[in-house]
C-alpha cells in the first residue's frame, strides 16, 4: 500500500518537472534550437563580428588608406602596379586613389558596427528611463514626457537629421552619434512606456507601493525585470536600424565625416553612375554586407521576439 | 462624422502651429535668408550681415516668426535663390513628378501586397506561404538604398530592362511619346517602392485571414453552403481589411512626398531630389518650405488615417 502510494508521487512530481515552464536563457535556446534558420543567422553573424572585428585592429589603417595613382580602381585580386608597394595583391579591388576595398571594408565594417551599437545602446538606454517613468509616475509626468514625444514625431525624421548634419559647425563622429540619438531615443521611449504601463497596473506592484518600497526600487527591481526580454528584443531591432539609418546618411553624403570609412562611404560611391555600372567591385562587397548584417540581427531578433512571447514560441 | 472631422481639423491647427515654430526655430541656425531668400548665402561674413541687417533679418525671433506668418498666410512662403523664383514655383514643378511616381507605386504594392497576403493567409503553413513569409521579411528588413542599388545596377546597367535615371528620355516630344517615356522611366523606382511598402499589407493581412478562418461567421458561411470562393472575397477579405485601411491615410499623403533615397538613387526630379539639391546648393528658403510641408503632410496623414478607420470600422469611434 505505502509503495503504492510512493510510486503515485513519483510519477506526480514526474509530471511537475515536465510541466514547470522551461525559463531565460533556455527557452531561447529552444527557440533557437527548434528554428534552423535562425541559428544559422546567429552563427554567420558570430562569425562576422568576429571576423571584422579581430582582423580590422590587425590591419594598418594608414596601410589601406595609402594613396596610390597607379593602382588606381584595379579589378579584383590584381596585382599592385605601383613599384613601391609590388608584389601587393587586392583581394577585392580598388578605389579611385588605389586604396584597398577588402581593407576599407573590413574598416568600414567596424566603424559602421561600432556607431551602430553606440546609437542603439544609447537610444534604448534613454527609452527605457523615460518610459519607466512615464508608465510608473503616470499623470502629469507621463503628459509632459509624451507631448514633449509627440513633438519630436511630428517633425520629417530624415530632412531635420540632415538639416542638422549640414549646420552644426563643428562636425565629427561625435555630433553625429548625438544628432542621431536626439532623433530616435523617442521611439524607444514609446514603446518600453506602453509595455510598462501594463506592468506598472498588476498587483504585486501595488503591493510594493502599499508596503512603501522606494520608487527607485520599485521600478529597477520589480518593473524593468519584467520587461526585460522586451528590452533586450527591441535592442537587437533598434541595432539593425541604426546600422541602417547611418549607412544610409553615410550613403546620401550625410552622415560620418570624410575619412572616417563606413560601409555607407564605399556604398556611395556608386552614386557615381560610371562606378556604379562597370566598377561594381567597389560598392557590390559593402552593399552585400550590409544586407547580410541587417539581415541576419533582424532575424535574431525575431528569434528572440518569438521566445520572449509564449503564445509564439515554435518550441 | 462632419463633427469628429471638423473637430479634428480644429485640433490640427495648434499642431501646424507647433510644427511651424520648430521648423523655424531648427531654420533660424542656418545661415543667410530661410524665410523668404533674398540673402546670397555664399557671400562673405561682413557683407552678409550687412543684407541680413538690411532685410530685417537681425529683429527678434517672435517679430520675424509673425512677420513670416503673415507673408505665408497670403501665399508668399518667398524665393529660392537658386532659382530665383518663388518657392511655391520651384516646389510646384517637382509635385508633379513625384506624384506620377509615387501613384505608380502605390498602384504596384497593393498589386502586389493583396494577393500575396491573401495566398499566405489562405493556404497557411504551405510552401507558398513560407516563400511569402520569406520575401516579406527580406523586404522588410532590407535598407531601401540597398535594394535600390542592386536593382538599378541588376535591371538598368547589366539587363537594360529600364532605364536607370532621369524622368523622361530627351527625344519624346508628342504627348504620346512623353507619357510613355515618363512611365517607362518611373517603373524601375515603382517597383522598389513597391516591393518595401508590401511589408506591413501582407503581415497584417495573412494574419487576419488566419485569424477569420476559424471564427464562428466564416463557419455560419459555409455550413449554409456558400462557396468557399465567395467566403473568402465576400466574407473574410472585408474583414481582414480593416487593418490595412489604418494604414491608407499614410499612403495618400505619401503621393505627394515620396522617397529622398529612391529619388537620390534614380536621379528622379522630384521633391526628396529637390530637398537634396537645395541642401547641396543652401537654398534655404526651398529647405524650409519643403520641411514644413512634409511636416504638415505627416499631420493630415494622422488624420486621414484615423478618419478613414472610422469609415470602414462604424465600432471605431475616435473623438
Amino acid at each position: 500500500m505505502a509503495t503504492n502510494q510512493d510510486a503515485e508521487a513519483a510519477v506526480l512530481s514526474d509530471d511537475m518537472a515536465a510541466s514547470s515552464p522551461p525559463m531565460g536563457i533556455k527557452v531561447i535556446i529552444r527557440e533557437f534550437m527548434r528554428d534552423k534558420l535562425a541559428l544559422a543567422s546567429l552563427i554567420l553573424l558570430v562569425v562576422l563580428l568576429v571576423t571584422i572585428f579581430i582582423w580590422s585592429f590587425l590591419l594598418d589603417q594608414a596601410q589601406v588608406t595609402n594613396v596610390s595613382l597607379w593602382d588606381s580602381y584595379l579589378p579584383p585580386m590584381a596585382f599592385s602596379e605601383d613599384p613601391v608597394r609590388e608584389g601587393t595583391r587586392f583581394l577585392l579591388g580598388t578605389d579611385s586613389a588605389g586604396r584597398d576595398i577588402f581593407g576599407l571594408l573590413l574598416i568600414g565594417a567596424r566603424n559602421s558596427l561600432m556607431l551602430g551599437w553606440s546609437v542603439a545602446l544609447i537610444t534604448s538606454a534613454i527609452g527605457i528611463v523615460v518610459g519607466i517613468l512615464a508608465a510608473y509616475y503616470a499623470g502629469l509626468v507621463d503628459n509632459i514626457l509624451m507631448r514633449i514625444i509627440d513633438f519630436i514625431m511630428i517633425l520629417p525624421q530624415l530632412m531635420i537629421i540632415i538639416i542638422f548634419v549640414t549646420i552644426v559647425p563643428t562636425y565629427n563622429v561625435f555630433t553625429f552619434a548625438l544628432i542621431l540619438i536626439v532623433f530616435n531615443w523617442h521611439g524607444q521611449a514609446r514603446f518600453i512606456r506602453g509595455r510598462a504601463l501594463t506592468v506598472g497596473r498588476l498587483d504585486f506592484i501595488s503591493a510594493s507601493r502599499t508596503m512603501g518600497t522606494p520608487s527607485i526600487v520599485i521600478m529597477l527591481r520589480e518593473m524593468m525585470p519584467n520587461i526585460s526580454s522586451l528590452i533586450i528584443v527591441n535592442l537587437t531591432l533598434n541595432f539593425a536600424g541604426s546600422i541602417g539609418l547611418e549607412t544610409g546618411l553615410t550613403f546620401l553624403g550625410f552622415g560620418l565625416p570624410t575619412g572616417t570609412p563606413s560601409l555607407g562611404t564605399l556604398v556611395a560611391l556608386a552614386r557615381n553612375p560610371d562606378i556604379l555600372a562597370n566598377r561594381a567591385w567597389v560598392w557590390l562587397p559593402a552593399s552585400t554586407l550590409i544586407l547580410v548584417l541587417v539581415l541576419c540581427i533582424n532575424y535574431v531578433g525575431r528569434a528572440l521576439q518569438r521566445s520572449a512571447d509564449a503564445k509564439q514560441r515554435l518550441g | 462624422m462632419w463633427k469628429t472631422i471638423f473637430r479634428r481639423l480644429l485640433l490640427m491647427i495648434p499642431q501646424i502651429i507647433i510644427l511651424s515654430i520648430l521648423i523655424f526655430i531648427i531654420a533660424d541656425f542656418m545661415p543667410g535668408d530661410p524665410f523668404r531668400g533674398l540673402v546670397d548665402p555664399n557671400l562673405d561674413p561682413a557683407q552678409l550681415e550687412i543684407q541680413r541687417e538690411a532685410f530685417g533679418l537681425n529683429d527678434p525671433l517672435p517679430v520675424r516668426y509673425f512677420r513670416w506668418v503673415g507673408d505665408a498666410l497670403r501665399g508668399d512662403f518667398g524665393r529660392s535663390f537658386n532659382y530665383q523664383q518663388p518657392v511655391v514655383t520651384v516646389i510646384g514643378r517637382r509635385l508633379g513628378n513625384t506624384v506620377r511616381l509615387s501613384v505608380v507605386s502605390v498602384i504596384l504594392t497593393y498589386a502586389i501586397g493583396l494577393p500575396l497576403g491573401i495566398l499566405a493567409g489562405r493556404y497557411n503553413e504551405s510552401v507558398l506561404d513560407k516563400t511569402i513569409l520569406v520575401y516579406n521579411f527580406v523586404s522588410f528588413a532590407v535598407p531601401v538604398f540597398v535594394l535600390a542599388l542592386l536593382l538599378v545596377w541588376v535591371f538598368g546597367y547589366n539587363l537594360n530592362w529600364f532605364p536607370s535615371r532621369g524622368t523622361i528620355s530627351i527625344g519624346a516630344d508628342t504627348t504620346w511619346e512623353r507619357w510613355t517615356s515618363m512611365l517607362y522611366h518611373l517603373m524601375l523606382p515603382a517597383i522598389t517602392t513597391a516591393i518595401l511598402g508590401t511589408t506591413s499589407i501582407i503581415q497584417y493581412l495573412r494574419s487576419e485571414i488566419i485569424d477569420a478562418k476559424n471564427s464562428d461567421y466564416v463557419k455560419t458561411a459555409r455550413s449554409k453552403g456558400v462557396p468557399i470562393q465567395k467566403v473568402y472575397t465576400k466574407h473574410i477579405f472585408r474583414n481582414a481589411s480593416l487593418p490595412i485601411a489604418s494604414g491608407f491615410g499614410f499612403t495618400i499623403v505619401s503621393i505627394f512626398t515620396g522617397s529622398i533615397f529612391i529619388e537620390q538613387i534614380f536621379n528622379y526630379s522630384g521633391m526628396g531630389f529637390l530637398f537634396l539639391q537645395s541642401i547641396q546648393t543652401r537654398d534655404y528658403s526651398v529647405i524650409f518650405v519643403l520641411v514644413l510641408f512634409y511636416g504638415v503632410m505627416g499631420l493630415i496623414g494622422t488624420l486621414l488615417s484615423d478618419l478613414i478607420l472610422m469609415a470602414v470600422d462604424p465600432r471605431i469611434r475616435i473623438d
